[in-house]
Parts: C-alpha cells; sequence; structure tokens
C-alpha cells in the first residue's frame, strides 16, 4: 500500500492565484463539466453516475448515484447542498467553498440538471465568514456567466441557486435538521423513517441532499466519465478522497489523493502528507473518521483508509477526518472533550440525548478533575447503553437521529483502550497529565 | 362522493398485528401505541397526545418493532401499523429503553412535587413508580431555571419541571393557532419561552397546562390553592357559552378550584377556552348574592335601599308584585326577561309559570343580541360535526374565536386539517377570517342582499361585495353547505340576519348551526323561553291544545320579545319585569332603552347570582344557585342535552330558579305540579315534541356520556345507540352507572389524556336530577287532555327586508364582543377581570386618513343614541364607510350608539 500518483481532482485549482474567482476557473477548464452534462440527457448521467460510484463524503458514505435513482417522483423537487461543516476536525467542505467555489456551483447545476431540478439551495455554515463571501460572489458571478438563471448555457434548462446561512448549529448539518432549519423553524431533525429527504424533503418535497465534496466531484466525472472515476480506489472505495488531519502530527492539513491505496500510517507519516507524529512522539491513538467514530490504536496504523475495511474494523472514515493524539494526550480529557461538544451541540429534541450528554460529560469532567468512582466506569457504559443499545457498531438508537449514539463511541472505546489512566485518575484523585 | 366511499370503505377494513403474541385489529393508518391500548396494552408515553400530530420526542413509547433489519426499538405513538406488524412490548430491551428513559427524565428534574401542583397526578410520578428505577444513581448538580416565570397574564412556567415533551407548543401551534410558545436554547438548557415582549396571550392558553405531563406549566388561578387528593370532582358542562364544552368541575372544601376539559368527541376535544376554563372564581365571589333583599326606604331622608329580608317575606312581596300587576293591567304587564343562564328545567318552570300560570308570553331568553326564536328553533338543524365534516361552511355570524371559542378551533381544525373551505360574510374581518377561503365584507345591514347574490349569483357588486368575489364564493358552495348562522354585528338588526338566512335556506341541502352564543339559550328557546313559542319546537298556535290540556292555559296570542318588553316598560306598559339571570342595562344592545326601561317598569324582580347595573334597580332581589352549585341539564348549539354535575352548596339560603318558580307559583295560587328536578325532566319529556324520547335513564346512561341530540330519531328508546360518534377514549376516570343506577367504576385508560382526572378518582356521576331511573314506556303519544302532540316548528321564510339607503355623511357601526368583557362572570373573576379593556375604536386606515387629519387618536363618536368619545386605531380589517366598536369592552361601549328600532346604526365621527 502506498500514496499513489494519481492527479487530484477537487483540490486541482487549490494553488492557482485568485482560484476563487470565475476567470481562473474559466482559464482552467472550468464549466466545461456542466456544457457537456447539458449535451447529454438528465438519464444518461444518472447511470453513469452508477458507475462511478462516488459514496457521499458527508459522512453517511451513501452511494450518491444510488440517492439520486432513489428521489420519488414529484414536481417540485428539490437539491440541496450540505455545507453546514461543523464536526470538530472535519475542515475539508471549508476550503473547497474558499478555495474553489465555482467547482461546488458546478457540481451543483450537474445534479440539479440531473435530477430535474430547477431550484437548489447552498446551506453553508455561517461563521465560514470568508467562504460566504466567496461563494456569494461566485454566485453571482455564474449568473452572469450563463451558468446559473435561465436557459443556462443556451440549453433551455432554468436552475435558480439561494445562498443561506446557517446561524450556528452543528445538529443543522443533520440533513433534515437542515431542512427544518432552511424551512425557517428550529433545527430538529426529523424521523427517519418515514422523513427521507429523497421522498419527503424539503416543504415535504422530493429532495436530494449532498455534501460540498461530493458535487464538487461531479464536473470531473462528467467529463472523464464514471468508469474512470471508479477505476481509482478500491470497490466502493472508488476515486479520490480528501481527507483532513489533525492533531499531533507535523502537517496537519486536507490531503486528496487516490482512496483505499493508503494507510493511516501512510497519511500521518508521508512526508508530503503527515510528515510524522509532533516531536517525534509516540503514537497514542487515531480516531479515525471524526468525532463520532470509534478509536483507533496504534495496532491500526498499517489499515488501509478504506471504507469497508474501517467499517468492519469497528469504525468508520466518516466524513475523513483523522484525528492523531501522541502520547502527551490525556485520553480521559480527550473523550471528555468530545463529550462535552455533544453536549453543547444536542438539538435537546428526544430525552436520552438531551439528558444522557449532559450527564455523560458531567461524569466526564468528574473523573478528569479527581472526583471520580471506580462505579463511574459502569455506570459511564450504563448511560451510553441507554442511548445507543449494546454500544455495538454501527450503533443502534433510542434517539431521533444519530448525534446521540455519536456519544458513546469515544467514551466507550477510550475506556477499553485506557481503563487503566481512567482508574489512575479516579485512584490518585487528579489527571496525570498535568 | 367516491371519496367519501372509500373514506368508508377503508374505516371497515382492519389490519392484523401481532402484540406481544396476540393478534390485534387495528384501524387502516392507526398508530401502534392506539392499537395496543384498545387491547389492553398500555404502553408508557408523555409526548404523545391523541389529539395531536406524534413527534416521538420522549422515547418513554420506544417498543420492539418487527423492520427489514430485524426487531428495533421504535416509538409506538409516531409508527402507524402495517399488516401482520410484530411488536414486543414487554422484552428485557423494552424495559431497559423505557427504564432508561425515565430516568434521564429524572436526573435534571427538581422533584419538588411536595410543593408541585401536579403532585398526586402527575403522570411523570405515576410512571415513575410504575416503571422507573428505585434510586437515583446521578450524584450531579442539576440544571437550574429561575423558579415560575410569568408566560402570560394566567400561565406560569417552571422550566425546571419542563420534560420538553412539545405537548404545549403543538398545542399553542397547531391546535390553537397562536405559536406564542417555543422551545429555546438546545441540550439540557432546552426550555419552553415566549418570544421577546410577546406573552403567551392565547385564549385558550389553559389547554397547556391541562396537558403538560408535568407541574412546569401552572395555571395562577389555581397555584398552590389545591391538593389533588384533596380534590372532588364531578362532570359537568360548561355554560359560559353556548358551545358546551364538556368539563370536569373540581373542589376542596366547597370552593372551585379548577375545571378541567373532558373529551367529547362530538363537541370540545377535550378542550377548553380560557373564559371557560377560569371563570369559575366568580362562583367562590365573596360578593354572591347570598340572602334575598327586598326595597326598603333608608333612613330619614336617605334613599331607598336594598336590604336583607327572608324568602318568605321576598317571595311574598315579588308574589305580590306579579299579582297587582296582573290583575289590575291584565297579564301582558308582567314581563320575564332572560333564563339563558338556567338549566333546562329551570327555564322550563319558568315558561310554564309565566305562560301557564301568570298566563304572559312576554318572555324572551334572549336580550335583543340573538336570532327571531321560531326562525332558531325552525331551521334545519346541524350538528357540530356536520358543520367540522360539511363540504363547506358559510359563516353569517360573530366572531367565533370571541363568542363560542372553542367552535372556533373545531372550525379552525376542519379548515387546516381538512381544508374545508368557509365563506365568511362578516362586516369586519374576524379571528376565524384567516382560515377562511374568502371573506365578503359586506356593508353593515346589507347582509340579506348579500346572502341571496350568494345563492342566486350577481352579475354587479352587492353590499359593498364584488361580483367577483361573489362568484368566487359560490363555486366553493357547490357541493353544498352548512351555515354558521348568528348576529355578525349587534348594530344590524337580527331581522336583516334573519332575512339572510331565509335567502341562505334556499341552498339545496342546507342545514345550520346556530351561533348564539348565551349559555343555556338553546335550551331556553327549546322550553319556550320566548314569545311566540311553547316548550319543545313548537309554535304558539300549534300547541295551544295540546299545552293548554296539559298546563290548563296558554296566552292568547304571541306577546313581546326583549326588545318590545323594554320599549313597552320605558312607556310604563310594563307594571312588573322579572329578570331572569339578565342584565338589560349592560347587555341589550340599545344601552338607552335598557336604562329607560328599568326606570319606567312599574316593579322589577330579579333573579341572580350577583347584583349588577340592572338588578340594583330591582324591588325585589331573590339569590339564586349558580352553575356547580345545582344539578340539571343543559343543551349546547347543536341542541345536544347533557347533563350539569353539583359540586358545591350555594352562598346563604340561594336557591335553583326552578324552586322559585315552584315557590311564587303556590303564592299564585296556581301548583305547577313539580317538586322536583325529576318531575321537570319528566314532564318535559312527556310534553315537549323535541324531547320525546330522552329520557332521564337515556341521558344517565354512560353510553350517552356525550349527551343526547334533541329531537331524536322515531323509535329510538334509551337502549338506542348514542348519538354521535364515540370519543376515543381518552382517559378520562370515568364512572358508570348501571341500569339500576349504582356507579361502577371503569378502567382507566390513559392517564396522559386528560390528566387530572387520574387522581381525583371520580366522585360519581353528576348528582343530577336525571340520575338513573327505570327507562320508562313512551306511552301514547298523548297526554290524555290535548289530543296529539303538535308538530316541531318548521322554517318558513321570514318576509323580505330591505336595507336603508347610504347616508355618505355617517359611517355604519359594527358592534362585536370580545372574550373578555364586562359580563358578570368575567368581571368577578379576578384572573380574567383585568383582561378586559376598554373600548377602542377601530377604522379603515383611508377613513382615518381623514376623520382625524388633524392628528390625535381620540374621536368622538355620535348616534341618534348618544356619543361616545375614544381612541381609534387604523384596521384595514374594517371596510371603508365603517367603524368597528367593541360592545361588551369595561366602561362605555357601543351599546350607547346603537337604537334598537333602526336596522343598522349609522354614527357619525369627529375629533373632540
Ligand atoms: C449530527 C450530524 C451532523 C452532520 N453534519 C454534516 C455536515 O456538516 N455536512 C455534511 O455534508 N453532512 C453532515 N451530516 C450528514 C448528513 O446528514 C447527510 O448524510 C449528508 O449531508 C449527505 O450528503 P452526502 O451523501 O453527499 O454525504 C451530518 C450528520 C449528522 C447525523
Ligand atoms: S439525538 Fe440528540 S441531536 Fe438528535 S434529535 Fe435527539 S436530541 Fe436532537
Ligand atoms: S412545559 Fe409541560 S407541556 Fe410544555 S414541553 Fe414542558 S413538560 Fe411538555
Ligand atoms: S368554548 Fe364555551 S363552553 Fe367551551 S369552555 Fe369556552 S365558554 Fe365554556
Ligand atoms: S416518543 Fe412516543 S410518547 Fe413520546
Amino acid at each position: 500500500m502506498a500514496v499513489t500518483e494519481v492527479e487530484p481532482i477537487v483540490t486541482a485549482r487549490l494553488g492557482l492565484p485568485e482560484s476563487w474567482t470565475l476567470k481562473t476557473y474559466v482559464d482552467n477548464g472550468g464549466y466545461a463539466g456542466l456544457r457537456k452534462a447539458l449535451s447529454m440527457s438528465p438519464g444518461a448521467i444518472k447511470d453513469d453516475m452508477l458507475n462511478a460510484s462516488l459514496l457521499g463524503r458527508g459522512g453517511a458514505g451513501f452511494d450518491a448515484g444510488k440517492k439520486w435513482s432513489m428521489l420519488a417522483k414529484g414536481q417540485p423537487s428539490y437539491l440541496v447542498v450540505n455545507a453546514d461543516e461543523s464536526e470538530p476536525c472535519t475542515f475539508k467542505d471549508h476550503m473547497l467553498i474558499e478555495g474553489d467555489p465555482h467547482q461546488l456551483i458546478e457540481g451543483t447545476a450537474i445534479c440539479a440538471y440531473a435530477n430535474g431540478v430547477t431550484q437548489a439551495f447552498i446551506y453553508v455554515r455561517g461563521e465560514f465568514a470568508l467562504g460566504v463571501e466567496r461563494l456569494t460572489a461566485a454566485v453571482n458571478e455564474a449568473y452572469d456567466h450563463g451558468a446559473l438563471g435561465r436557459d443556462i448555457f443556451g440549453s433551455g434548462f432554468d436552475l435558480d441557486l439561494v445562498v443561506h446561512y446557517g446561524a450556528g448549529a452543528y445538529i443543522v448539518g443533520e440533513e433534515t435538521a437542515l431542512l427544518e432549519s432552511l424551512e425557517g423553524k428550529r433545527g430538529f431533525p426529523r424521523i427517519k423513517p418515514p422523513n427521507f429527504p429523497a421522498v419527503s424533503g424539503l416543504y415535504g418535497c422530493p429532495t436530494v441532499v449532498n455534501n460540498v465534496e461530493t458535487l464538487s466531484y461531479l464536473p470531473w466525472i462528467v467529463i472523464n466519465g464514471g468508469s474512470s472515476f471508479s477505476r481509482m480506489g478500491e470497490g466502493v472505495s472508488a476515486g479520490t478522497r480528501l481527507f483532513s488531519l489533525s492533531g499531533h502530527v507535523n502537517r496537519p492539513g486536507n490531503y486528496e489523493f487516490e482512496w483505499a491505496k493508503a494507510t493511516f500510517r501512510d497519511l500521518i507519516e508521508h512526508p508530503r502528507l503527515g510528515g510524522g507524529v509532533r516531536n517525534g512522539n509516540q503514537l497514542k491513538a487515531i480516531i479515525p473518521g471524526g468525532a463520532s467514530s470509534p478509536w483507533f490504536g496504534p495496532d491500526k496504523l498499517d489499515m488501509a483508509l478504506q471504507h469497508d475495511v474501517v467499517q468492519k474494523a469497528g469504525s468508520m472514515l466518516g466524513s475523513g477526518s483523522v484525528i492523531v493524539m501522541d502520547h502527551t494526550t490525556c485520553a480521559v480529557r480527550a473523550a471528555w472533550r468530545i463529550v462535552k461538544f455533544f453536549h453543547r451541540e444536542s438539538c435537546g429534541q428526544c430525552t436520552p440525548c438531551r439528558e444522557g450528554s449532559g450527564w455523560l460529560e458531567k461524569i466526564m469532567i468528574r473523573i478528569e478533575q479527581g472526583s471520580g468512582r471506580e462505579e463511574d466506569l459502569e455506570l459511564l457504559l450504563d448511560v451510553c447503553d441507554n442511548i445507543s443499545p449494546d454500544i455495538t457498531w454501527p450503533p443502534k438508537q433510542t434517539t431521533i437521529c444519530v448525534l446521540g449514539p455519536s456519544i458513546p463511541p469515544a467514551i466507550a472505546t477510550s475506556l477499553n483502550m485506557f481503563r487503566d489512566e481512567y482508574l489512575v485518575h479516579i485512584k490518585e484523585g487528579g489527571c496525570p497529565f498535568d | 362522493m367516491t371519496d367519501q366511499k372509500t373514506e368508508q370503505e377503508q374505516e371497515k377494513e382492519t389490519v392484523s398485528i401481532v402484540v406481544d403474541g396476540k393478534p390485534v385489529e387495528a384501524k387502516p393508518g392507526e398508530l401502534v401505541i392506539a392499537a395496543a391500548e384498545r387491547q389492553g396494552v398500555y404502553i408508557p408515553r408523555f409526548c404523545y397526545h391523541p389529539r395531536m400530530r406524534p413527534v416521538a420526542m420522549c422515547r418513554m413509547c420506544l417498543v420492539e418493532i418487527e423492520t427489514p433489519k430485524g426487531f428495533m426499538l421504535q416509538p409506538a405513538c409516531y409508527i402507524p401499523v402495517k399488516p401482520d406488524m410484530q411488536v414486543i412490548t414487554t422484552s428485557a430491551k423494552v424495559k431497559k429503553a423505557q427504564d432508561g428513559v425515565l430516568e434521564f427524565l429524572l436526573i435534571n428534574h427538581p422533584l419538588d412535587c411536595p410543593v408541585c401542583d401536579k403532585g398526586g397526578e402527575c403522570p411523570l410520578q405515576d410512571q415513575t413508580l410504575a416503571y422507573g428505577p428505585g434510586e437515583s444513581r446521578f450524584v450531579e448538580e442539576k440544571r437550574h431555571f429561575a423558579k415560575p416565570i410569568p408566560l402570560s397574564a394566567l400561565v406560569d412556567i417552571d422550566r425546571e419541571r419542563c420534560i420538553q415533551c412539545d405537548r404545549c407548543t403543538r398545542f399553542a401551534e397547531e391546535v390553537a393557532g397562536d405559536p406564542l410558545i417555543e422551545f429555546i436554547g438546545r441540550a439540557d438548557e432546552l426550555e419552553v419561552n415566549t418570544f421577546p415582549d410577546h406573552p403567551f396571550a392565547s385564549y385558550f392558553s389553559g389547554n397547556t397546562v391541562q396537558i403538560c405531563p408535568v407541574g412546569a406549566l401552572l395555571a395562577r388561578p389555581y397555584r398552590f390553592k389545591a391538593r389533588p387528593w384533596d380534590l372532588e370532582q364531578v362532570e359537568s358542562t360548561c355554560t359560559s357559552c353556548a358551545f358546551g364544552c364538556r368539563v370536569a368541575v373540581q373542589s376542596s372544601s366547597n370552593a372551585l378550584t379548577r375545571y378541567i376539559g373532558i373529551d367529547s368527541d362530538p363537541v370540545n376535544h377535550g378542550w377548553l377556552c380560557d373564559m371557560g376554563r377560569f371563570d369559575f372564581e366568580a362562583v367562590n365571589s365573596a360578593d354572591r348574592l347570598g340572602k334575598p333583599l327586598m326595597r326598603k326606604p333608608g333612613a330619614e331622608g336617605d334613599e331607598d335601599e336594598l336590604v336583607q329580608v327572608s324568602w318568605g317575606e321576598a317571595l311574598g312581596a315579588a308574589a305580590d308584585e306579579i299579582e297587582r300587576a296582573r290583575s289590575v293591567h291584565g297579564p301582558g304587564a308582567v314581563a320575564v326577561i332572560g333564563g339563558a343562564r338556567l338549566p333546562n328545567e329551570d327555564a322550563y318552570a319558568w315558561a310554564k309559570l309565566a305562560k301557564a300560570v301568570i298566563g304572559t308570553d312576554n318572555v324572551d331568553a334572549q336580550l335583543g343580541d340573538g336570532l327571531p326564536a321560531e326562525l332558531v328553533l325552525g331551521l334545519p338543524r346541524a350538528s357540530i360535526d356536520d358543520a367540522c365534516s360539511a363540504p363547506a361552511v358559510i359563516l353569517l355570524g360573530p366572531d367565533l374565536k370571541e363568542e363560542l371559542p372553542v367552535l372556533f378551533l373545531r372550525l379552525r381544525g376542519a379548515a387546516i386539517n381538512r381544508d374545508m373551505p368557509i365563506v365568511e360574510l362578516a362586516p369586519q374581518r374576524s379571528g376565524m377570517s384567516r382560515y377562511c377561503r374568502t371573506t365578503l365584507a359586506y356593508r353593515p345591514g346589507e347582509a340579506a342582499a348579500l346572502a341571496r347574490a350568494l345563492v342566486e349569483g350577481s352579475e354587479s357588486d352587492v353590499a359593498g361585495v364584488s361580483a367577483g368575489a361573489i362568484a368566487q364564493a359560490r363555486e366553493l358552495l357547490e357541493e353544498g353547505a352548512v351555515v354558521v348562522l348568528g348576529r355578525p354585528s349587534l348594530a344590524e338588526s337580527a331581522e336583516s340576519i334573519a332575512a339572510a338566512a331565509g335567502a341562505l335556506a334556499k341552498l339545496p341541502g342546507v342545514r345550520f348551526l346556530p351561533a348564539l352564543r348565551r349559555a343555556n339559550v338553546m335550551g331556553a328557546l327549546d322550553m319556550g323561553m320566548a314569545p311566540g313559542v311553547l316548550p319543545g319546537r313548537v309554535g304558539l298556535a300549534e300547541g295551544r291544545d295540546w299545552f293548554s290540556g296539559a298546563w290548563g292555559a296558554v296566552p292568547p296570542s304571541r306577546g313581546l320579545d326583549a326588545a318590545g318588553i323594554l320599549a313597552a316598560a320605558a312607556e310604563g306598559r310594563i307594571q312588573c319585569l322579572v329578570l331572569l339571570g339578565a342584565d338589560p342595562v349592560s347587555d341589550f344592545p340599545d344601552r338607552q332603552l335598557a336604562r329607560r326601561a328599568l326606570a319606567g317598569a312599574g316593579s322589577v324582580v330579579a333573579l341572580d347570582t350577583f347584583l349588577n347595573p340592572s338588578s340594583r334597580h330591582a324591588t325585589v332581589v331573590l339569590p339564586v344557585a349558580s352553575y356547580a352549585e345545582r344539578s340539571g341539564t343543559t343543551t349546547n348549539i347543536e341542541g345536544r342535552i347533557t347533563r350539569l354535575g353539583q359540586k358545591v352548596v350555594p352562598p346563604g339560603v340561594a336557591r335553583p330558579d326552578w324552586m322559585i318558580a315552584v315557590e311564587l307559583g303556590a303564592r299564585l295560587g296556581d301548583d305547577l305540579g313539580v317538586e322536583s328536578l325529576e318531575d321537570l325532566w319528566d314532564e318535559i319529556e312527556r310534553l315537549a315534541p323535541s324531547h320525546a324520547g330522552v329520557t332521564r335513564a337515556m341521558l344517565a346512561d354512560r353510553r350517552h356520556r356525550d349527551g343526547v341530540v334533541a329531537p331524536i330519531a322515531d323509535g329510538r328508546g334509551p337502549d338506542a345507540p348514542p348519538s354521535g360518534a364515540a370519543a376515543p377514549d381518552t382517559g378520562a376516570s370515568e364512572t358508570g352507572t348501571t341500569e339500576d343506577g349504582a356507579i361502577e367504576e371503569l378502567k382507566i385508560i390513559d392517564p396522559m389524556g386528560t390528566p387530572g382526572l387520574l387522581a381525583t378518582a371520580a366522585q360519581g356521576v353528576p348528582a343530577t336530577g336525571v340520575a338513573a331511573a327505570d327507562p320508562r314506556d313512551l306511552g301514547s303519544a298523548g297526554h290524555g287532555d290535548g289530543g296529539p302532540r303538535p308538530p316541531l316548528l318548521a322554517f318558513s321564510a321570514p318576509t323580505d327586508y330591505t336595507p336603508p339607503g347610504v347616508d355618505a355623511y355617517s359611517l355604519r357601526l359594527v358592534a362585536h364582543r370580545t372574550l373578555y368583557g364586562k359580563a358578570t362572570l368575567v368581571q368577578n373573576a379576578p384572573s380574567l377581570a383585568h383582561l378586559a379593556a376598554p373600548a377602542t375604536a377601530r377604522a379603515n386606515p383611508h377613513d382615518l386618513e381623514r376623520l382625524i387629519a388633524g392628528g390625535g387618536s381620540r374621536l368622538r363618536v355620535r348616534s341618534r343614541r348618544g356619543a361616545l368619545v375614544l381612541e381609534v386605531v387604523a384596521d384595514a380589517g374594517v371596510p371603508r364607510g365603517s367603524i368597528s366598536i367593541p360592545f361588551n369592552a369595561v366602561g362605555a361601549d357601543a351599546g350607547e350608539l346603537i337604537d334598537a328600532t333602526r336596522p343598522v346604526a349609522e354614527v357619525r365621527v369627529e375629533t373632540p
């Protein structure tokens, strides 16, 4: 296994001067994908998407082509771009929005055309001040350029694109909460089943929801063909993929490379990628796919960064955020920080998550600060169990959405891997790392 | 039609599911929680409410339901049944999930049960007892909020107790249409609150307190007043308006403490308005009349004053006044105004006293604010459910939100959930307008012309409404309609509306739901408390033989209505005016006439619960038992007869009105021939043709818990199935009455349906006069003396009516009521009294610009009758050329401007 030499797709233009402008975009082949798409039939594009095997990059990892094929017939239908990226240590969409907004707009237009949608929305995290500025400027440029609006590039296809700013809630990244918020209501997730957006989404109409990165691949896929995409990578882990690498590495950042070919070790140690653990420190643990994923120990370093492989090993690649912790990290404190995040961001709609998140955080603080009791360890697991029965992977849930079941993994895996550390906190009445 | 058929067909179908291994037949689309419950499998719940859309937020009802991925924990309140669905409610997994949810709910719950209003009747307490853990594993600091803060003038919230079930917020938005409370914050800081500076000023706010499953929402009038286990209760019917919401009347130590809405499927669905819910305070008032009063000369030089006397003296004096008037000037010199406050039995006793004993037909239960009795009784009648399931509704009546609030909820629900078109004919926009497909704002006084155009079509504009709007409205009526009929404005005469009703009656298959608001006005009319009618919806002429035979005598000819009586009194032609819970000085549209009448009447005998501006002028004041202090029956707008419960005893020596009628009858030398409420009801059932077959046994039968709509179809004896659909069981604690009248405990099904009823296990059926008796044989058609039963009144179109021409220099007055006004009950309920506001005029912005060209916000409004100076605001909901002034506001109001003899009130407006 190794980092292969395939050309990057979604980050190809990022180094270019003023890469966010229409001029740079068009000078570098921008909107050719949309022009080609408009010359094809929507059905042909959708078929080719099934060849591409483009897994959604927003976290759930659902095949985009399959999702489109499940879109219920019904007028109107909508396309909503999930640009609310708020998960800790996930920062790839942020970069794509700031660095190459036209690529996203082009991908959005292709998706809309393929799905017969004439009204699309980009729900963008409001805190992305620069991103929002560049994205809205790009939308205006795209309208002027004829890539949005009426009769796009003379094809007869119309598309309106509205940029909507989020107001600072992580939960609104969850697609049904996002739709509620877009409708002007509180960002409470809807109950799935039955409220799958493809059947009953925005204003009760069939709706495609896709992630920024997912859609950013579309211009390339249309130009090069779906099978060129799926030729890269391995099985369902097709194409290239962006990873947000963070934590105790020498070179944190976003890296795009061919999927399923590299290992965690490659990502962390390759000189063009992570460049190794900082200060030559020892690796303690990896969080492979965002705050909600179960942790791995150093024993998994040589595992391929591959969707089904990681899944089988009891975790996930999620939104592609890999967090590295070296031996100076307190596992209890790290797990507490994650629980604290989910507690803050729980929408409060359903009881187990609303109450359980706060309770878990309080117990974690207590242990970290030296007032833990040994029985707290069992209590932690049992409270987790009441949110996510049996603490399995993939998780089951007593909750409405999967934010609730996102809390147990950090606690359960850290406790499993570092039980001794928890016990030291309890016995010594404080954090040994302080 | 085809749609309806499929609906019917669907209804017949059932879906078989398996719950805990046992087969259960469910209705298509039914939620698992409800289907299981009908089979006796109770799944615990907090957020589920059978009258609202499920949200599955609390997760208390998690059960295992089979899915393609195997059995999964799913909320039973959210998942509809599917054929052969497998449901497990008792597994260890289910138990653990439910225990877990309860534990979660409790960790941040303050557990201040000892000082919590809900303690003792709290679903959270109860379910913790039934399903919860023995001890707490939570050793952390609980989440804190400032203790109760006001949401509105009537409701406080203790956010620490809230379990975020979304019932209150859902109710406010979904049922009431007042989305003024919302969730704020997130995670365990999630709280219910109002938007800044926008209190939860909803007429229906008390319902949220009732459906809150914990003590988070607190009703100010009840807070800390009682502990649930001290409460006694009885079922009854609210009579604060004529809609007839079913209530549980609760008391503690002979004081009313609370009303709880009972879910009556054909009527109120468990909801109450805040006036009906909280005006019990007036019953408890220290200002209630408890002793008879008589006017006696004051001390040297002082004016006459009302002084306390014995019943004997007071009744003697009242009988003397009546007798003197009758013997000197003839029976027509005695007149009776009022009676809508009275239960049916009392209204009957008074009708009999007036019409048979005294011999006067100058009797009117309405105060010039209703519609002619013959019209109301004769029109083909629709039920509330008929109106809510009609192809369309024509609304020609008052602002229902202000006058019949829960009817507003029902029709709003139908408009929203069934997309039922409502065509509103109104002189101004109302609380219902936003739910109407169209509001045809007609020029006051010209309702009939508009109604005619609606029926016949019109090429040109009519009554200020464009021909196009009329044509569009007509399209909505093609499938038929129910008319909700009342008085849109008290400044427009009843004749005008009667003529409009006559026009609308020509619509094929049309039926009418009367929108008269006053307590038991429908029962009083049924009992003959109006000129020209006799008990049982019979005309004076048609019923003459029958009732002469039964009663001995009936008045020779049609008498005067309230307006006629007051006019006659003002001219000195009424020697004795009996006010039967009536306050014409405050309530009659033409205030000036009412004042002159009170001054001009020879003597005034008032039966009332309070001294009011009219009874203050009385010669004799007789204190009467009020609501909840006596039993009887009442009749709502659709003709539904239900039983009133007694829970407390009247103040002092106050008596029920019927007893006073009997006493006076005896003193006037004529025995009414009845000694009890039972006697009265039996006589009503025997003599009043519309009530034939509605026996006491029938009314006492639990199958008729929702009451009986009169008249009942021929051949329907006491064993006939209940009229109207059975209510979905919402767990009101029930007691049933067996055939022999013994009380049996019925199973409690859902403590979450109407919280409050559970803890105060029912104290028994209302101890009404209509307690169970042996089902009677109806016997022969006649009573022996008067030949066959007379026919019920049939509708005959009133004579047509021509509106007055438009006077370009005047504005036409629109006078309407608001829920909180100067009515006795509201004013004597401290929690409500301060919600009544002084009158403010509203005028169209265009008119206003012209009217107060000089600036300012006050106007002088003048009519032939009088003048008012008041604030005015712009309101585009008032058409140009009209001015809207509330009728029952505290202080001076539109009543000062109305002339009862005029079809419409024209007013001139100037800056003061
Ligand atoms: C709590 C939560 C937060 C989420 N946040 C995001 C997010 O910020 N961005 C995103 O694209 N998807 C997010 N998702 C996933 C979305 O629900 C959805 O699966 C995704 O937007 C679909 O797009 P894709 O198929 O292109 O990945 C989140 C899911 C959950 C449960
Ligand atoms: S699991 Fe948490 S975030 Fe999701 S709906 Fe429930 S309370 Fe809200
Ligand atoms: S206040 Fe009561 S009804 Fe409202 S959400 Fe809280 S617990 Fe539920
Ligand atoms: S709507 Fe009428 S009957 Fe119902 S509670 Fe209100 S006042 Fe009483
Ligand atoms: S989730 Fe079903 S009752 Fe609350």
